[in-house]
């Protein structure tokens, strides 16, 4: 098996989805000649042509608006909108019109579209260069929203997402694109979208994870072993929504305890929502207060100041002993 | 360095082929066959009489509210009488006359303006949108639809309507600029009925016409006398046949006037003079297409009431429309429920089933709960 990391991982899924299905497009700034600012697209219009790997004009909101389009009569087109933060000059066709046109329609068309942005922190960038809004995008009834966590799964659930009859909002941690590298299969691999993984486990604290805050809680997990000699259970979620409640609640139930780490913001974030599923399905299981640690309520601080705004391994285990010894 | 003048090779024309007192440019009428005639006009009448029995039904409480089309009949039925049944026509809200004539069945629009989403759903064999409402939005699925047949290779032209106050918006010259771009099939329709609400145009735009617009993004634009039938098809044709052969895209603006308001929830008195609606009242499509066809002894005399039984038997239809089943709310969000929304179901399925609750009745109390896991309050 070839190590690939995450940027060719995800390439490998593009270009095998596209070989299998004549119906696959590309789309997006940059996508072409370029093969895209991070390179995911690397090569695909030598291999696919102009026609289907496409270098659109500079228009976020016209991208997905015609891959709307381009999915009502029957394509399955894959946008990448260059960065997250500049997807809210096109948030209007995903809320609008991708996440309902099954609905509007009764069933008669639906929007089998994926739409890949790079995401969140890490990588020194400017304003809209940085942040993580996946909350937008989980909030929207109609759409998928998932996250991986490295190379071998990024493209196992990127081939599910292009499989999917529904639209996907496909997140790419930025700061793990060229961070490591995995065995990744040459032969094609699924990942079922809507189900979490647990990717440690231990019975007295479960950790809640996803994209590159799932190796800064298994970093957590090590400290609070060999400091702590406490063994703590991780999940990395990998779709956000539809949630797989049920892999946090029988987690829970057995540990008791729950910290949840996201990059976004914390109020309404998906940590919300996490913790309420925990007090749903497992209140009479909770020893503590489910703990989030998160982005703070502040807007963009810059990258000088980002390491104290973005969930670290101390602030993590900070947040586990809590809980431990509430 | 010289200064080079680009400018006079761009020309916007303005087209008119039957003024309203009822001049005919021949060299300009087009070829329509005498049943087109008489089908085109049905069609005219069939948008009027069902807008005026729309507005009544509003007032009654029968369905909510709609945008007319009381004006805007010669600009909608002009243009969609070019396409072919293959072809796709993408609305945006005001053209009941239009999509109608598309295939839409008079009882499912009505049903839809009644808040039934099965409204929405257009037939498995039928080419058209459902109606879009955030103001040009559409645009660019238009756009995306003439690519995707063009990708495919399909004998497809894709026309799409939006208002003057759509040129506004972002999505209108992004659109526009795609299909530059992109070189595909697809004929934007502006029905530039002079009011966007209570905006008038002079306040919309600095251009002197919407179809100059086009120029910029290399596509020819054409401005039309919407009222005209006669011209508004001739000028429809033109860019239907032009994108049906590989030249690319076209912008038509139809200057027409919305004789009723922007919505049955609107009152234009407020912001529009009476002089000027009784202007444009003499300037009304169907007295001029009308003469016209007196003239050529096209007219049938019955074609009013024959329209209104039409009417009145799709208003049977859709008023014998069984209730909404709330649970099939859940049916369309995706292709397969997600287990979350299987219980959100249940929960109201069960609720469903127990009837609505009582009211005055003090309700029991819940059995005393069982001591928890975790349960602090003793301890601390």
């Amino acid at each position: 098996m070839p190590k690939l990391n995450m940027v060719k991982a995800l390439n490998l899924a593009l270009f095998q989805e596209m070989e299998r299905d004549g119906d696959v497009l590309v789309l997006g700034e940059d996508v072409g000649v370029d093969g895209g600012v991070f390179r995911v697209t690397d090569d695909l219009q030598r291999k696919f042509g102009s026609q289907r790997v496409i270098d659109s004009p500079l228009a976020e909101a016209a991208i997905i608006g015609t891959a709307v389009g381009m999915a009502l009569y029957g394509l399955k087109p894959v946008c990448e909108i260059q960065f997250s933060g500049f997807a809210f000059q096109c948030f209007h066709q995903i809320e609008n019109h991708c996440a309902r046109y099954r609905a509007r329609s009764q069933g008669r068309f639906h929007v089998p579209m994926v739409i890949r942005m790079p995401y969140g922190g890490g990588v020194r960038a400017l304003e809209h260069h940085s942040e993580s809004e996946e909350q937008f995008y989980a909030h929207i009834p109609g759409l998928k929203m998932v996250i991986p966590s490295g190379p071998r799964n990024a493209r196992a659930l990127l081939a599910a997402a292009i499989r999917d009859p529904d639209p996907v909002i496909f997140f790419e941690a930025k700061a793990l694109y060229h961070a490591a590298k995995e065995e990744v299969p040459d032969e094609s691999e699924i990942l079922p979208l809507g189900r979490a993984q647990v990717v440690r486990e231990g019975k007295a604290l479960t950790l809640i994870a996803y994209g590159a805050m799932v190796r800064v809680a298994l970093e957590a997990a090590e400290v609070l072993q060999a400091e702590d000699g406490v063994e703590t259970t991780v999940i990395d979620l990998l779709t956000i929504a539809p949630l797989d409640r049920d892999t946090l609640v029988s987690s829970v139930k057995q540990t008791g305890r729950a910290v949840v780490v996201h990059e976004a913001p914390r109020s309404f974030g998906p940590g919300a929502e996490i913790a309420a599923s925990i007090m749903d399905g497992a209140f009479l299981s909770l020893e503590a207060p489910v703990r989030r640690v998160t982005a703070y309520d502040v807007p963009f601080v810059g990258f000088a100041r980002e390491k104290a705004n973005v969930p670290d391994v101390s602030r993590v285990v900070a947040a586990a002993r809590d809980t431990l010894a509430f | 360095m010289p200064r080079i003048a680009l400018e006079p090779r761009f020309q916007v024309e303005h087209l008119s082929v039957l003024d309203s007192e009822g001049n005919l440019d021949t060299a300009l009428e087009p070829k329509l066959s005498a049943d087109e005639l008489k089908s085109l006009y049905r069609a005219m009448v069939l948008g009027r009489r069902l807008d005026e029995r729309m507005v009544r039904l509003q007032r009654q409480g029968r369905i909510g509210t709609f945008a007319p089309i009381k004006g805007q009949e010669a600009s909608q039925m002009g243009t969609a009488f070019t396409l072919r049944r293959a072809d796709w026509m993408v609305p945006s809200f005001r053209e009941i006359a239009a999509m109608i004539w598309r295939g839409w069945p008079i009882e499912k629009l009505l049903l839809f303006y009644a808040g039934h989403v099965e409204g929405g759903r257009p037939a498995d064999d039928q080419h058209d949108l459902p109606i879009t409402i955030p103001v040009s939005t559409q645009l660019p699925h238009a756009v995306g639809l003439a690519y995707a047949a063009q990708y495919r290779g399909d004998d497809v032209v894709v026309m799409a309507y939006f208002g003057d106050g759509a040129t506004s918006e972002g999505d209108f010259h992004e659109a526009m600029n795609f299909a530059g771009v992109w070189h595909v099939p697809v004929v934007f329709v502006c029905q530039n009925n002079q009011w966007a609400i209570s905006v008038p145009l002079k306040k919309q735009t600095h251009s002197r016409t919407i179809a100059q617009k086009a120029l910029a993004y290399g596509l020819p634009g054409v401005q039309v006398d919407g009222n005209d039938v006669l011209a508004v098809y001739a000028a429809a044709r033109e860019a239907v046949d032009r994108a049906r052969a590989g030249d690319g895209p076209t912008l038509i603006e139809s200057v027409t006037y919305r004789l009723g308001f922007h919505t049955t929830a609107d009152d234009p008195s407020k912001y529009r003079s009476e002089e000027e609606v009784t202007m444009w009242e003499k300037k009304d499509p169907l007295t001029r297409f009308r003469a016209y066809l007196e003239q050529r002894n096209l007219l049938e005399s019955d074609i009013e009431s024959r329209v209104d039984e039409e009417i009145a038997a799709a208003v049977q239809r859709f008023e014998a429309t069984p209730p909404a089943d709330p649970l099939t709310m859940f049916d369309h969000a995706y292709a397969e429920l997600p287990p979350d929304l299987e219980a959100q179901r249940a929960e109201m399925a069960e609720r469903e089933a127990a009837g609505p609750p009582r009211v005055g009745e003090p309700t029991p109390l819940p059995p005393r709960a069982t001591p928890m896991r975790g349960q602090r309050l003793t301890r601390r």
